[in-house]
């Protein structure tokens, strides 16, 4: 187990310097000069050159990189370029509700993709499979931004139940996780329903059902074990796919996460918030996955971690 | 004429607390919500420059100058009365007395040579440094050569001797900017960068929470040095507010400003119904939208295609495509500019006329191009029309629709981007004098590498007119000054680097509960609203 931590964490090193490494190297790669968009357009070119020369814009990629990186080491994100910020305490201000909204938006999606995944499984071929498939596919294709403002006005203007802005208790994170809930749901149901239907073929579960055990029983007694692990996988994706944001259920629900931090800069070239984002969320996916690795053995034993 | 302009100035000093008396009547105290879709970025005067934390930054702090609200008339603020020399090279400005920071320190005049400075300075890294170009001293300082600004000196607490290097009639405007503002030094030296963020000035209003993507809040500052202002007690801005949730709160009752233009889903829908009749201010803007033509790459090297270019777009059209919230635009300045020429007509809408010119210039089938605008909407809907419009000439032109920075960077390369849709990159003035459409977006300075002239329009006798018009630092000449910038925006239309294509309208959306001129709604320099002057009926209640 230990060597085994070692061992990935060694590799969550590299992959993240990977990713920071591309990263700079795309913003590097874009036609468009950070130091300009600073300058405004009033600067003359003298101007635009000393900010260059102050952010160090005008040295070597690759050292620029280095610096960035023993920055990083040190626990330094630099600062933002148009808030003169530090990134790190940026991204400290989203993270509180960044998480909340991840664990209400996987909370929704587990609560209504099992359900809907295990039910679709055992009336395989029949009517309610086929309106669950369905209801998932929609699920799935829906645009975000329209399903959120379509619960906030049912919800928060029509039935007056839920406050219509952003962020504070529960109530106002029901919308923007349920909305969540109900886009991932379908990815949740659908892998449910084919995990599913592949363990109900095996001989184990026709022995059950010899024995006489009840279809609720066997389903969630004897399948469910068997069949969440892809699940358990899904749900490590996640985490890493809600720490890089959720923009457009950010934007609609006024949530201060750091999907709305990310795409800020990215419109205004903030490279020191983007590089910030892209390592929270490649740090995140890493661990994300790690989690849903460690969690295995425990629901399946005949999984042994090893180095 | 030294004496004479003190006397003008005394009477402008009058003038404005006349102006806030005959408004005393309006209830002071209550607060107001104003929604933002982005996160303010930064509250520091010498750095801030979008349009969102333009007017919050007006509220907080001050300059030597500003302008009556709602207008665009210069007037004295942390200065009471100025002098100008009779060279038109050195300003005297004469500080109010009793002026205080939020932190309780009075004001001296060494904060102002101080903050102008600070500015100027390359550690800054101020968008604002340029325009203080005329000041004695800038090249060296700018460069990071000298300590600070040689034409800037403090005989004493109340006075600040400001020496240009040449006579520049603009020179008043620049001390009504944000970058010249008043920012206390001991303040700004603890805190560093993260003075934008713990800002602490003069102004109306002062900061008292920031909670980063959630809200802001502003508390009235009970020493501001205008009686009877700011009206409001506080103004919260909620921030990270999609603009069509910010709207339905709006028709719920719970938030007081729209930040953000209404979205132009629902905006004919908004401007028809009767419950909002009189809550809808709609006010001119000193934008316009125009489509640059790179004079350097053939054929726009030929004026005759230039001006079939002109004639070959269906303005009319365009402005529907937006929901009828612009007018359509003939010259470079807007309407509310001082210069705007009023009789004049500009190129018809000719599409034959358009086609006719085109083959005397050589070009009986039309010719391939490129049009470049920024991807947002309605740049690219707005780009396809302008597309289809030229298509019907036979002008074919290839769309590329791509992110801000990139359309900016390909505007400043030489011999890039034939034609430009301006959309979401427009000039909209920094003070409202005619000159601040010319520099870098049409006269020579700015058609370098990395220039914002991106028609690479170069005229020296245009120049040449306009360094002329800018050394008319004599008020009596005024108008003069104003006929001749008329004449040099005519010209260019003559030359027609540009198709001007509309000028954009405001339309502020406010609740029940708040009041004030309407000009405060759609103030030339506070967008959205004139944070300062506007007032809550409900207050004391």
């Amino acid at each position: 187990m230990a060597a085994f931590l070692a061992r990935r964490l060694g590799q969550a090193v590299l992959i993240v310097a990977g990713i920071t490494l591309i990263t700079f190297l795309l913003m590097y790669l874009i036609p468009a000069d950070p130091a300009r968009m600073i300058a405004g357009r009033n600067a003359p070119q003298s101007t635009v050159e000393s900010i260059r020369q102050q952010l160090g814009l005008d040295r070597p990629i690759v050292e620029q990189y280095l610096i960035y990186l023993s920055n990083l080491l040190q626990g330094d994100l630099g600062r933002s370029y148009m808030q003169r910020t530090e990134v790190g305490e940026l991204l400290w201000s989203r993270l509180p509700a960044t998480l909340e909204l991840m664990a209400g938006g996987i909370f929704f999606e587990l609560l209504i993709g099992i359900p809907a995944g295990l039910a679709a499984a055992a009336y395989r071929g029949r009517l309610p499979d086929r309106v669950i498939m369905v209801a998932a596919f929609v699920g799935v294709s829906a645009p975000q931004f329209l399903v959120g403002i379509l619960l906030l006005y049912v919800f928060a203007v029509e039935l007056d139940w839920l406050p219509l802005r952003g962020y504070g208790g529960l109530d106002n994170l029901l919308l923007p996780a349920l909305t969540l809930g109900i886009l991932g749901g379908g990815w949740y149901a659908r892998m449910m329903r084919s995990s599913m239907v592949d363990v109900l073929r095996r001989d184990y579960i026709r022995t059950a059902r010899a024995k006489g055990a009840g279809a609720g029983r066997i389903l969630v007694v004897h399948g469910l074990r068997n069949a969440i692990l892809p699940i358990v996988a899904m749900i490590g994706l996640d985490i890493g796919i809600f720490m890089s944001g959720v923009v457009v259920v950010e934007s609609v629900f006024g949530w201060p996460g750091i999907g709305q931090l990310a795409w800020q800069a990215i419109q205004r070239l903030d490279i020191p918030i983007i590089m910030g984002v892209t390592l929270i969320a490649a740090l995140a996916i890493v661990l994300g996955n790690l989690l849903a690795d460690m969690v295995a053995p425990l629901i399946d034993p005949r999984i042994r971690l090893r180095a | 004429m030294h004496k004479m302009l003190a006397a003008g100035v005394a009477v402008m000093a009058l003038a404005a607390p006349m102006i806030a008396a005959a408004q005393d009547d309006a209830p002071t105290g209550g607060s107001m919500i104003v929604t933002y879709n982005d996160d303010v970025s930064t509250l520091d005067p010498a750095i801030g420059y979008d349009w969102q934390n333009w007017s919050i930054i007006k509220s907080i702090f001050d300059g030597l100058m500003d302008y009556e609200p709602g207008t665009t008339v210069l007037v004295p603020d942390l200065a009471e009365s100025y002098e100008l020399s009779d060279d038109g090279l050195t300003y005297t400005f004469h500080l109010r007395d009793g002026i205080t920071f939020h932190n309780g320190r009075p004001l001296t005049s060494a904060d102002i040579k101080y903050s102008i400075e600070r500015a100027v300075n390359p550690d800054t890294l101020s968008p604002g440094q340029g325009f203080f170009w005329m000041i004695e001293g800038f090249d060296a300082a700018a460069a990071g050569e000298a300590d600070g600004l040689s034409g800037i000196e403090t005989p004493d607490d109340r006075t600040v001797v400001i020496r240009l290097s040449t006579p520049n009639a603009t020179f008043l405007h620049v001390m009504a900017l944000n970058f010249s503002f008043a920012v206390p030094r001991e303040v700004v030296e603890e805190l560093g960068p993260d003075f934008g963020r713990n800002p602490v000035g003069t102004g109306a209003f002062k900061l008292t929470e920031w909670s980063l993507g959630q809200h802001l809040i502003l508390d009235r500052n009970e020493n501001y040095h205008i009686p009877g202002v700011p009206k409001l007690d506080r103004i919260v801005f909620e921030v990270g507010q999609d603009p069509s949730v910010a709207l339905l709160r709006m028709e719920n009752g719970e938030v007081d400003i729209l930040g953000d233009p209404i979205p132009s889903a629902r905006f004919v829908e908004v401007m028809e119904n009767p419950d909002y009749e009189g809550r809808i201010i709609e006010g001119g803007q000193l934008h316009t939208g125009y489509l640059t033509m790179n004079v350097q790459m053939a054929p726009f090297d030929d004026v005759r295609v230039r001006r079939a270019v002109n004639m070959a777009i269906n303005k009319d059209r365009i402005v529907r495509i937006v929901n009828g919230r612009a007018v359509p635009a003939n010259q470079p300045l807007p309407p509310a500019m001082p210069g705007y020429a009023e009789d004049y007509e500009g190129y018809p809408y000719d599409p034959e006329a358009a086609k006719a010119l085109l083959a005397e210039a050589g070009y009986p089938d039309g010719f391939d191009t490129q049009l470049y605008a920024m991807n947002t909407d309605p740049n690219p809907r707005i780009a396809q029309a302008i597309q289809q419009d030229l298509a019907a000439v036979g002008i074919r032109a290839e769309l590329l629709t791509l992110a801000q920075s990139t359309v900016i960077d390909a505007g400043g390369q030489p011999n890039t981007a034939p034609m430009i849709w301006s959309g979401g990159m427009g000039w909209i003035a920094d003070f409202p004098d005619p000159s601040n459409f010319y520099g870098p977006i049409l006269g020579c300075g700015g058609a370098v590498q990395g220039g914002w002239n991106w028609a690479w329009y170069c005229n020296e006798e245009l120049d040449a007119k306009a360094a002329e018009a800018d050394a008319m630092t004599d008020p009596a000449r005024g108008e003069e000054r104003i006929a001749l910038w008329r004449d040099i925006y005519l010209q260019i239309m003559e030359d027609a680097p540009w198709a001007p294509i509309f000028n954009e309208q405001r339309f502020t959306f406010r609740s029940e509960r708040i009041g004030g001129e309407d000009s405060y709604f759609v103030d030339p320099v506070h967008i959205p609203v004139n944070y300062d002057h506007v007032h809550a009926l409900d207050a004391g209640q």
